[in-house]
């Protein structure tokens, strides 16, 4: 079982913030298959937040194939994101280091790095998903 | 699903002061619902209508699909904790479950004594003599275990301390999730809404600014800045909430339904609280340049 937590500052929504959670719990291997998710009333009752919220997330897991609802029982998790992200993840960090080197040759300062990073990375998933 | 709330053109005046006017709203079921304004912006004349306290003066208002207080059955729907969460000082906590039962028909007891067992309250114990807290905690009790379709709160935890606060908002949400209640609930706290509330009302000087459900506004608002311009250069569809300028920057906060393409600005996300503040028509930052200037809300269009 794992325990969910909000940060009031990172700007994300609750709703996400559950989602992400959740995933990065499958991906670091926390939660397997088979997995019971806290039920709406656990997390609503520990968190004081709205149940609309986490029935939300969860709805959005399932819709991902990530978890089931078994009605009257609970949320269960029915599928895993550790093996083929987290393979993934080196070579990324290769590249992303290569391209972080090639920035500071050019001059380009830390934050000016993270700024560039930010807008090209909204920009991009705005175009690819939609979302706002 | 149907409305909980619906008014049209909903006004309430005493004798000429104009505590509310040109109301219209649709709250859908199933939802929580934030209702936020500055002291005096007619929250309680709102709710107060809402429950029946009080009748329009113009306009109308239904509640669960009914006028409200049309009947005894009407009545049963809808449970009420009114600001300062009422109590008798002077009946006991048993006295008061007693009560409840008796003048609630779908009065659900067993909720009410697990509820006070898990606050740890003792049932002799005067009202009177509670803490704060726990009379807010005793008035929700009651309110819960009559078991309506649609509970509103005026200002539950504006007297609660941090903790009561979170305890409450808490216990709130977990008879929420459990009954499947609509709740409707007034605070000049927005911090204590974010979490709590999935569907957002703004009252200003009597009227309201804005309506909606929480995550559509926050996805439809953005704060624009960059090069100052002039707001009427700005597209059509986005509509500017918020103006600020120095000489050279302008700061704008819009609603659109479209994204944001002018390269020329940076785009940010606006807080809920931040969303709010604009709405009521402060500034968190005002504008070095003309500090006592307030923003125009005239620039709504």
């Amino acid at each position: 079982m794992i325990e969910f937590h909000l940060d009031d500052r990172t700007g994300l929504s609750p709703y996400l913030q559950l989602v992400r959670q959740v995933r990065q719990a499958l991906r670091v291997g926390l939660l397997r298959e088979g997995d019971q998710l806290p039920t709406v009333k656990e997390v609503v009752s520990s968190l004081a937040i709205n149940p609309n919220t986490v029935l939300k997330a969860y709805r959005e897991l399932e819709h991902e194939g990530l978890v089931a609802a078994r009605p009257g029982v609970g949320t269960f998790v029915t599928a895993t994101l550790a093996d083929t992200s987290l393979a993934a993840h080196e070579p990324l960090r290769q590249e992303l280091r290569r391209w972080l080197a090639r920035a500071r040759r050019a001059g380009v300062d830390d934050e000016s790095i993270e700024a560039l990073f930010m807008t090209t990375f909204r920009s991009a998933t705005d175009g690819e998903v939609g979302i706002a | 699903m149907s409305a909980v709330l619906r008014a049209q053109e909903l006004g309430k005046s005493y004798g000429r002061v104009r505590a509310l006017s040109d109301c219209t709203l649709d709250v859908p079921a199933g939802r929580v619902v934030g209702l936020v304004g500055p002291n005096g912006a007619g929250k309680t004349t709102l709710l107060n209508l809402a429950v029946g306290l009080l009748t329009p003066t113009s306009g109308t208002i239904e509640v669960l699909g009914e006028r409200p207080a049309a009947g005894p059955e009407q009545l049963a729907k809808v449970g009420f904790v009114a600001q300062g969460a009422p109590t008798y000082a002077n009946l006991s906590v048993e006295d008061h479950l007693r009560l409840g039962a008796r003048l609630n028909p779908g009065w659900d007891d067993a909720v009410a004594r697990d509820r006070i067992g898990r606050l740890g309250l003792d049932l002799s114990q005067r009202a009177g003599k509670l803490s704060g807290g726990q009379r807010a905690q005793l008035a929700l009790t009651l309110g819960v275990a009559k078991r309506p379709e649609l509970l509103i709160l005026d200002e539950p935890v504006a007297s609660l301390d941090p903790l009561a606060r979170r305890e409450f908002l808490q216990d709130l949400m977990e008879a929420v999730a459990e009954h499947g209640l609509s709740v409707v609930l007034s605070s000049h706290l927005v911090s204590d809404l974010e979490r709590v509330c999935d569907y957002l009302i703004v009252l200003v000087a009597s009227q309201v600014q804005l309506a909606g459900d929480i995550e559509t506004l926050m996805a439809t608002h953005h704060r624009l800045s960059g090069p100052r311009r002039d707001p009427a250069r700005l597209p059509d569809d986005q509509r500017v909430i918020s103006a600020s300028h120095t000489d050279r920057q302008s700061t704008f906060l819009v609603r659109t339904d479209a994204p944001i393409l002018d390269p020329s600005w940076t785009v940010g996300q606006v807080g809920l609280e931040d969303l709010v503040l604009a709405y009521m028509g402060h500034t968190t930052n005002p504008p070095p340049d003309r500090p006592t200037e307030r923003p125009k809300l005239e620039v709504q269009r």
